[in-house]
């Protein structure tokens, strides 16, 4: 039985919930296998997640391990293949507590940057797990700045082989996943010396791991690099290498090459190897960063109905928590996010397999504008969304605080989303530096890629609008992001020539300016997810009663971001002081009414309880029985506390009486 | 000297350029030379003491990590008694260094049950319960909070019924939802609590009232019969503490264990009624005025390990050419840090006001003079909200300028946001704290508008009724604000407060008039309220921290603390432009001007960085980071770190043969 409170607000709900899901997938199809692979994934006790907040990190690491074994055999059984239209929900299904990801990121660097003749011999074999990859790039001096690396592989032409170094500390590979306790072999990244010519940063397939029994090969040192706030369940290594001789065919081919007598080729351009990051950086929008702040929702909205607490109307009950106006202004505005970026990640994704197939044909002229929104987005998304989760776990007042609410572990996991994969600043930084140079071209004349013409489009100087209701066009809205974003990228391009023309140099203008360009950048994004989300809605018309509830939210989301900037937008007096009345009185209007379908909206989402893996947020609202129960699985209560003989007892006992 | 000789050449070179005595300015936080020179003295004494050495608790488990904590506790109590440190301050410290800055099992029976028994037992009662409690025979917590219940005291469900033919009360836990949930120290190691309840006597319910009750077997430690005890499961931190759960079914204590100073049962189950119910006024404005100086120590160690990471990580290029620069000069990462260095400060000097005026009427209150209480208790439940808040997202934004190494846990900050994050939870739910502080600004300026003066931190609101008749003045007021001026920029966050709580008000009046419920107006305006809430808090810090100012007698410390007082007011401003220029307290051109004097006052400020976060004087045991080590040597001892981590035990991993080398051969 469904706790009375959920049960209520699903009677209200204004859509059907089952189309809107249907919608969200893409089609019925989508939603019948996506539930396929869940109810079979979940059916199986080897991936039980039910302990998972009690275990310690070797426990986790070693369940991981085995479900990551597991797995191979359950899709082997269910007919599941990696080209399979099932695929691409397994992950989703195992909430990614399984091991071997970076396995996944070493076929795929090797797919992507290796010769068709290493592909043909690696790829079987690691498919097979006949080797366990990893992918190690990240050292403990360097991250984000890949030139910086310090790792050398320098060409020996007499042995034919690359002698592979840690030449300092800083130089040790720290952070890749998987290369701590699994991998048997690792994509390393190191700077390529040819007869004492530095030739920049390359990657080289490292065996780090004896096949036979696992032991370190000669000249590695690699192990675990301690707890972090989350991924318990990774491996996340160090590596020092120390003279590791690897044969010349070990250095990814498909874009450059050593040939046996030292001489260096290269085809296409360097900046394929950012291609790989690229990639990752979307691909990792959807399961790491959205899905993760979609249950997040899920669990606080569900909870907030159930929570009662204090009274809004004397005599009566006390209030479901949501009914109150702070709490809608915490949540309903990340909810709204969570449909912006879902879209969000639908219109990047087909950015991206367009760039990819020209890229497949060696045309490389989308690479920057890829680069830029690849970067520009990871970082405003993964930054929001991690925001959102926290908001929503502190949203859920103490009992968020609990791991069996399931927030901690959704939070601490998001937020190395805003690190791994690029540094955020510095993504929203190569943003920026796109937006200024497509600023600069478009302004003299030059053709710029359509998604920042706007840029410099002629456009009114101040916002139209008359009365509140005004602001609920996606016309006026869209335009006032726009307007803000132009100005923003302006007004940053004007100030760094300014300096320049003082006198400055320019890398030194640069910097006295990246505040301002990380604004810039993420004013950007912030415009083309709300455009994206009102033209998404547009398209809905066929569904007139998911349209609806989608234009509130298109609204609020577009509204709550200008209530929430309001200086950026009224600065120029685009917006004046009594139109941004009308903006906060149009966004404070929308809560109530998307109040009424917010458990919908989040049942759409259709996260099964096992996934949620949250008392808090399971599908009866059955919140605090739930509670009570997994409490008392805690191990603190299946023993006599040992503490208790050690410590307790003597001290209850009397040893103080000298006192 | 020896470790001098090791210092990372990068923070050598910090410290040698700062502008001022770092000493000097730790003198300053600590309130005097002599507090420093005791402080140190305690921290010595903790630090050189064998008994409270132990493995690095991020590589032990839950239980181990309660383990250590006990014992330390209770070595803790002895020692203390020991040395004879009496004073709370020195007793806070002593614990601080004992449980490096985190939460301990005994916080509860030593913070809550020993003086809640001070204050309101009977002094029959204090015979019975004190002395044991003292000698740690009992060990008590407090058993407020409710699965069902928090902030909202009055919706607690547990019952205390007085039957009179055996002058016992009998206590339910009628629900799931009335089982008390989250108190420190119930799970596994107390045998009392002080349980909140509501009181039945004859027929009728009178309230909330505190009950000792006894909930383990003194000697066996075992439950008593009708309690059902536990811990509630890990969390996000406080992995030392038994946070725990309380179920009671007709479990009979005593009449005598009422806690009676105040309110009475008389063996016939007449109810007599406590003179004053605004005395607890006073224990929560002492406990949050504790959170507001937490939020600025909590600040103060993740800027601390920030700032020193980022003067010893050198990434990328500046200039073409050039080695790699310290993360440090980047514009943007003193843009993350700075504010933040500036908050810690601001906020230290707001909690000392708030515990020196807590200090100044607390004598007033125990005199029965109640009279300031009330605006108090509003200031603080905002303060307490607003730097919570402030310092929790502070804390994160630390972290994360440290990059992927910042996630570690090697880092110390994810132990110091855990740790800090629930008091945005705990002692009064921040928006609930929020929306006191409100009410109390609207009370203030509805005297106002009917004609009354207020007095006290709310004066401004007076100002508000002489511009509504000469409305020339608020235009006139943009051009005075002088934005290189910490008075004037007071004066322009007290225009923001005025007219935000003006407009709250008046909203709500127009919610009134739309014949709504009071409740449901209030309602319907609270993000408004909120809002003003904010608006007023800001502007009593930075009151206060200008007020600061003139206060300090040496000039160079007097100046780097001019420059992050600038910085806090300058840059709030520029985080909150909409209000400035929605109303006309700044112009665009101003604006253009704080954000061009923020990155100013961020190049102004990083020579002194390093020596800024020195002047905090955290111990490294105390710091526990990595990261953040006085003598910098962060890589090395990175590496020194992993290799002691759990899964580094054997070379190699027992899930090898379990599981990888199965599949290896089957495919």
């Amino acid at each position: 039985s469904v706790n009375p409170d959920l049960a209520s607000e699903r009677q209200a709900a204004s859509f059907s919930v089952e189309k809107l899901t249907v919608w969200l997938d893409g089609g019925v199809e989508n939603t019948r296998t996506r539930r396929a692979v869940v109810e079979a994934i979940e059916c199986d006790p080897e991936f039980s997640r039910e302990d998972q907040y009690f275990q310690s990190q070797n426990e986790r690491y070693e369940a991981a391990v085995r479900k990551a074994v597991h797995l191979q055999k359950k899709m082997h059984e269910m007919g599941w293949t990696e080209d399979g239209p099932e695929y691409k929900y397994i992950y989703r299904a195992l909430a990614g507590d399984v091991a071997f990801l970076l396995h996944r990121i070493f076929m795929r660097s090797i797919s992507m940057l290796g010769s068709d003749k290493q592909i043909a011999k690696w790829i079987p074999l690691a498919s097979q797990y006949k080797l366990i990859g990893s992918y190690a790039q990240t050292e403990l001096g360097h991250g984000t700045y890949l030139q910086g690396l310090e790792t050398t592989a320098v060409f020996d032409s007499t042995t034919q082989e690359f002698i592979l170094n840690t030449p300092k500390i800083s130089a040790m590979k720290w952070w890749p996943g998987d290369m701590g306790r699994s991998a048997t072999h690792t994509v390393a990244f190191a700077q390529l010396y040819v007869q004492g010519k530095c030739y920049g940063v390359h990657p080289f397939i490292v065996q780090i791991r004896s096949l036979r029994d696992h032991s370190l090969c000669p000249g590695i040192t690699a192990g675990d690099i301690g707890p972090k706030m989350n991924f318990e369940h990774v491996d996340n290594g160090f590596l020092l290498l120390q003279s590791v001789r690897i044969p010349r065919e070990n250095m990814l081919s498909r874009f450059c090459e050593v040939q046996p007598d030292g001489t260096y080729v290269r085809w296409g351009s360097q900046k394929i190897y950012y291609f790989t990051m690229t990639s990752v950086r979307i691909s990792l929008l959807s399961d790491e960063v959205i899905v993760p702040m979609m249950k997040a929702c899920t669990i606080a909205i569900r909870y907030s109905v159930v929570r009662r607490q204090s009274k809004l109307k004397p005599g009566e009950q006390e209030a479901k928590i949501l009914d109150y106006q702070t709490q809608q202004e915490k949540l309903l505005p990340q909810l709204a996010a969570a449909y912006a970026f879902y879209f969000i990640n639908d219109y990047l994704q087909e950015l991206f397999d367009n760039g990819y197939r020209e890229i497949q044909k060696k045309n490389f002229d989308m690479l920057p504008e890829l680069h830029a929104f690849s970067s520009g987005f990871k970082a405003v998304v993964s930054q929001h969304c991690t925001s959102a989760v926290e908001i929503c776990l502190r949203a859920c007042g103490g009992h968020g605080y609990s791991s069996l609410s399931g927030l901690p572990a959704l939070y601490t996991k998001i937020l190395a989303s805003c690190i791994y994969e690029g540094e955020n600043t510095i993504l929203l930084l190569q943003t920026a530096r796109f937006l200024i140079k497509c600023f600069m071209e478009a302004s003299a004349g030059q053709p710029v890629p359509p998604s920042v013409t706007y840029l410099v489009a002629v456009k009114p100087m101040r916002c139209p609008a008359k009365n509140k209701l005004d602001f609920l066009s996606p016309a006026i809205y869209t335009e006032a992001y726009q307007h803000m974003a132009a100005r923003l990228v302006s007004s940053t391009a004007a100030k760094l020539q300014d300096l320049i023309q003082s006198g400055v140099k320019k890398h030194d203008a640069w910097n006295q300016c990246t505040v301002q360009l990380a604004q810039a950048a993420k004013a950007h994004c912030h415009y083309i997810t709300v455009k994206n989300f009102a033209e998404t809605v547009e398209k809905l018309q066929a569904q007139a009663g998911i349209q609806k509830i989608m234009k509130h939210l298109s609204d609020l989301f577009a509204l709550h971001g200008i209530f929430s900037n309001a200086g950026a937008f009224l600065h120029d007096g685009y917006l004046s002081g009594a139109q941004m009345d009308m903006v906060t009185a149009s966004y404070l209007d929308l809560l109530p009414l998307i109040r009424k379908d917010a458990v919908p909206l989040v049942d759409a989402f259709d996260f099964t309880d096992k996934s949620l893996n949250s008392a808090l947020g399971s599908y009866d609202g059955h919140v605090y029985q739930r509670l009570y129960e997994w409490a008392q699985k805690s191990p603190t209560n299946k023993q006599m506390s040992p503490a208790y003989e050690k410590y307790l007892k003597p001290l209850l006992h009397n040893k103080l009486s000298k006192l | 000297a020896a470790a001098m000789a090791v210092m990372n050449a990068d923070l050598r070179r910090e410290r040698a350029a700062a502008t001022f005595q770092t000493e000097l300015l730790t003198h300053i936080l600590d309130g005097g030379a002599e507090r420093t020179r005791r402080r140190k003295e305690i921290e010595a004494l903790v630090l050189n003491d064998p008994d409270f050495q132990h493995e690095d608790l991020n590589f032990l488990s839950r239980s181990e990590r309660y383990e250590q904590a006990i014992r330390k506790s209770s070595l803790m109590v002895m020692k203390l008694r020991e040395y004879g440190i009496a004073d709370p301050e020195e007793i806070y410290w002593f614990k601080s260094f004992v449980h490096r800055g985190r939460p301990e099992p005994l916080d509860l029976h030593l913070g809550m049950f020993l003086p809640t028994l001070l204050t309101q037992a009977t002094p029959e009662q204090q015979d019975r319960f004190f002395m044991p409690a003292w000698n740690l025979d009992i060990i008590g917590t407090y058993a407020q909070t409710e699965m069902g219940h928090g902030t909202h005291l009055r919706g607690l469900e547990t019952t205390a019924t007085y039957d009179p033919a055996t002058q016992e009360f009998i206590l339910n836990s009628p629900t799931v939802t009335s089982i008390k949930w989250w108190p420190g120290g119930l799970g596994k190691t107390s045998n009392h609590a002080i349980v909140l309840a509501q009181l039945y006597t004859q027929g009728q319910c009178k309230g909330l009232h505190a009950f000792i009750v006894p909930i383990r077997q003194l000697g066996t430690h075992k439950p008593l019969p009708g309690i059902t005890v536990g811990d509630i499961g890990p969390k996000f931190g406080f992995d030392e503490i038994d946070n725990g759960y309380l179920k009671m079914d007709n479990y009979r204590i005593p009449r005598e264990n009422m806690l009676m100073k105040y309110a009475q049962v008389e063996p016939d189950g007449t109810y007599v009624k406590p003179v004053s119910d605004k005395l607890t006024y006073g224990t929560m404005v002492f406990i949050r005025s504790l959170i507001v100086g937490d939020s600025a120590r909590s600040l103060s160690r993740a800027c601390t390990i920030a700032i020193r990471y980022s003067a010893v990580r050198h990434q990328s290029e500046l200039k073409p050419g050039e080695p790699e620069p310290q993360i440090l000069d980047y514009q943007t990462q003193q843009y993350k840090l700075f504010p933040l260095l500036a908050t810690a400060y601001a906020f230290h000097f707001v909690g000392d006001y708030i515990k020196n005026t807590y200090h100044r009427i607390s004598g007033d209150i125990s005199d029965g003079d109640l009279s300031e209480l009330p605006e108090l208790h509003a200031l603080t439940a905002g303060l307490k909200a607003f730097t919570s808040w402030t310092a929790n997202a502070g804390i994160e934004e630390c972290r994360m300028a440290c990059g992927g190494h910042g996630y570690s846990r090697c880092s110390g900050i994810p132990d110091i946001y855990v740790t800090f994050t629930p008091s945005c939870t705990y002692e009064g739910e921040n928006t609930v704290m929020m929306l006191q502080t409100a009410r109390f600004l609207v009370k203030s300026y509805r005297q106002v508008s009917s004609g009354q003066q207020v007095t006290g931190m709310v004066s401004y609101l007076n100002d508000l009724s002489r511009q509504r008749i000469q409305p020339q003045r608020v235009a006139a007021r943009t051009v005075t604000v002088r934005i290189t001026d910490p008075a004037s920029l007071v004066e322009a966050y007290k225009a923001r407060a005025a007219r935000l709580v003006e407009a709250a008000a008046k909203n709500l009046q127009a919610e009134l008039n739309h014949r709504k419920s009071k409740e449901e107006a209030w309602n319907r305006t609270s993000v408004d309220l909120v809002r003003a809430s904010e608006a007023h808090c800001h502007y009593v810090v930075v009151k206060l921290f200008t007020a600061k100012l003139s206060e300090i007698s040496n000039a160079a410390v007097r100046a780097v603390l001019t420059e992050l007082c600038l910085l806090y007011a300058l840059y709030g401003i520029s985080k909150n432009t909409g209000d400035f220029l929605q109303v006309g307290i700044l112009t665009d051109a101003q604006i253009t001007q704080v954000n061009q004097h923020v990155k100013e006052l961020l190049a102004i400020i990083r020579p002194n960085a390093v020596a800024l976060v020195d002047s905090f004087d955290f111990h490294d045991v105390h710091l526990g980071s990595v990261l953040g080590r006085y003598d910098g040597n962060v890589y090395e001892n990175m590496f020194e770190w992993a290799k002691k981590s759990p899964l580094n035990k054997t070379e190699v991993h027992q899930s090898f043969h379990k599981h990888l080398k199965p599949i290896q051969s089957k495919l």
